[in-house]
């Protein structure tokens, strides 16, 4: 019989501590505890409130990773608390340890935040399946395996708002839909059985749309669930363009203009990048462009260096494009 | 340990707007011993915007970037992050589906190549790192930057999706707590500074269709540097560079204060610790003084 040997380290934990209805500003409570290698990060958290401080407030539920309840952020990392083992905590970040709620701007009572931001734009996606529904119908309604595949696991998301509050544009920007609501926006646009016709021109609108994404893959580390989230933004641009309802807008042009300079020089030739982008909009860029020219950091279209066999790259972007624009 | 020989993607914006990027490469891989064959059939590697409008064409025309240094059976070393994401994204796709690798080959037949997946796809920062060796490059340093207080920037696409630099690097990284580059600096004997912003986004993918956004961002990373008390910042990947050192005045009014620090090249800082002359790491090209050599 193999046994197991149960290590125990001194982990220091700062913890966030905040009630809006008391405090102005929160402040960081410290808990010095001996941890086991047997225990994940939920673990802690009761241990806190049953052993030190009754009044600490986070949410749990499951306990099994799927109800998406007790995200939180461990040093800066977003993590599903009952999943999320201890040691591998201590292995990444050491014996100091700050635990904070998933947005700090958006807590009620210590862990425990206000939601609502996520709900609403999760809300303006239409995450459900949108059709005409057959009353009396004759035959079942099949989906096939691989018609099923093409969802891509989007499916599997648990709304615990990892994804969604490791966002960087979501931190700084209320009108951006975030990571999860995109993934759902994807989820329903490949069902098949889905026939709603304006969700994927909804949310490719410049302004609050999938354009803003930074395409930092925070959500795709953050997902406890490996849904991938970034994944599913690349694909409902690829959708956009395949659909041929992509409209001319500064965004498109601006992913549309790789294929254009790729074809021209193999290369890119970032100056005609931008312009053909901006239009009009490029005199914004004027003052950085004279210093970056005086610098030596811009080269005119005729200067650019051609890719050696632009024949075949040629050749390969006529062949093998999937796109409309 | 022979000679290292890799086949250099050298990326579009170090032909262009980072030529100081450019020379500095050069010169450090000729201290180094390092010999560069560069890919000049090469094509841009779509930056992930190509991907957004055609998946297919960026990963038939990546394959055939890689099928190049296939070629040459040498590993592929980038120095752009995103040319290292979308090129080691799919040599990861492409050797884990069958079926996709095969539609990509048929496309690759049609001007004779073929991609096989036998090329290892790797930053310049992981090959000094893996294969060079830091204890190596530490012996090397004639100038210690023991005076300099160095915020490292990792930018996203190096370490960010942590799977694919898993699998891609000997020396995984741990996005929430990267450190290859501080261990860099602490090799060419500079100070590191440990700041929020280190491993967050520099907004650089969004300039142009979420501009204030992007200036956010950038604002907020040269302004934790500045708050850990850097002298200057440096990073491995251009377009970090390019949004660092060449859009403090818009960053400065999207965060509503002066920012600004000098950027330096992940290649001009080994290059300074090696005793390069500063000409032949092209200092002159930046927009934010490089004051202090």
């Amino acid at each position: 019989m193999s046994t197991t040997t149960i290590n125990t380290q001194k982990v220091n934990f700062n913890v966030f501590r905040f009630n809006a209805d008391e405090d102005y500003l929160p402040y960081y409570e410290n808990y010095s505890m001996d941890v086991t290698s047997e225990e994940v990060v939920l673990d802690i958290l009761n241990r806190i409130k049953w052993d030190h401080d009754g009044s600490f407030s986070y949410r749990r539920s499951c306990r099994h990773g799927i109800c998406g309840t007790c995200a939180i952020k461990v040093n800066g990392r977003v993590t599903l608390a009952c999943k999320e083992s201890m040691t591998d905590m201590i292995e990444v970040f050491g014996n100091e340890l700050t635990i904070e709620p998933l947005s700090k701007k958006r807590a009620i009572k210590d862990l425990i935040i206000d939601k609502a931001d996520f709900w609403e734009k999760h809300e303006q996606v239409t995450p459900y399946l949108d059709t005409e529904i057959d009353e009396t119908p004759t035959a079942e309604n099949i989906v096939t395996p691989a018609q099923a595949e093409t969802l891509d696991e989007a499916d599997l998301c648990i709304q615990c708002g990892a994804c969604h509050y490791a966002c960087p544009v979501v931190e700084i920007s209320d009108e951006f839909m975030g990571p999860a609501a995109f993934a759902a926006a994807y989820r329903f646009e490949a069902d098949i059985r889905d026939g709603n016709e304006s969700r994927l021109t909804d949310v490719n609108k410049m302004g609050s749309g999938v354009w803003d994404c930074v395409k930092c893959f925070e959500c795709a580390d953050a997902c406890p669930k490996e849904i991938n989230p970034i994944e599913k933004i690349g694909k409902l641009h690829n959708m956009l363009f395949q659909s041929g309802k992509a409209e001319s807008n500064i965004a498109t042009r601006h992913a549309v203009g790789f294929e254009r300079s790729i074809k021209r020089n193999g290369v890119l030739d970032e100056g005609s990048l931008v312009l053909y982008s901006e239009l009009a909009g490029i005199v914004k860029h004027v003052p950085v462009a004279l210093k970056m020219f005086s610098k030596g950091k811009i080269v005119p279209p005729w200067g650019i260096i051609k890719s050696d066999n632009l024949d075949e790259i040629q050749k390969l972007v006529k062949s093998s494009s999937t796109a409309k624009f | 340990m022979g000679k290292l020989k890799y086949a250099l993607f050298t990326g579009c914006t170090a032909k262009q707007s980072t030529p100081e990027q450019m020379m500095s490469t050069m010169a450090v891989a000729e201290k180094l011993d390092i010999e560069l064959v560069e890919l000049t059939e090469a094509s841009c590697c779509g930056a992930s915007h190509l991907q957004d409008y055609d998946d297919f064409l960026s990963l038939v025309l990546n394959a055939r970037n890689i099928a190049y240094a296939e070629k040459h059976e040498l590993t592929m070393v980038t120095i752009c992050n995103t040319c290292q994401l979308n090129t080691a994204m799919t040599k990861h796709r492409l050797d884990n589906s069958a079926d996709l690798k095969a539609r990509v080959n048929e496309k690759l037949g049609e001007i004779g190549l073929e991609y096989k997946g036998t090329s290892k796809i790797t930053h310049f920062l992981y090959a000094i790192i893996d294969d060079f060796g830091l204890d190596k490059l530490k012996e090397m340093v004639v100038t210690p930057l023991s005076q300099f207080n160095i915020a490292p920037f990792y930018g996203c696409h190096n370490i960010r999706p942590s799977e694919l630099q898993n699998e891609t690097h000997d020396t995984p990284e741990n996005s929430y707590n990267p450190t290859s580059l501080d261990d860099l600096i602490i090799a060419c004997g500079g100070m590191t500074v440990d700041y929020e912003e280190k491993n967050k986004c520099c907004g650089f993918h969004a300039e142009l269709q979420a501009p204030k956004v992007s200036a956010i961002l950038t604002g907020n990373a040269i302004a934790g540097a500045m708050d850990g008390n850097a002298d200057w910042i440096v990073t491995p990947c251009p377009l970090c560079h390019l949004k660092l050192d060449t859009q403090t005045g818009h960053a400065s009014e999207a965060i509503g204060r002066e920012v600004s620090l000098p950027v330096l090249h992940m290649q001009q800082m080994i290059g300074l610790a090696l005793g390069c002359p500063p000409e032949t790491l092209g200092m002159k090209h930046h927009i934010t003084k490089v004051d202090f050599v």
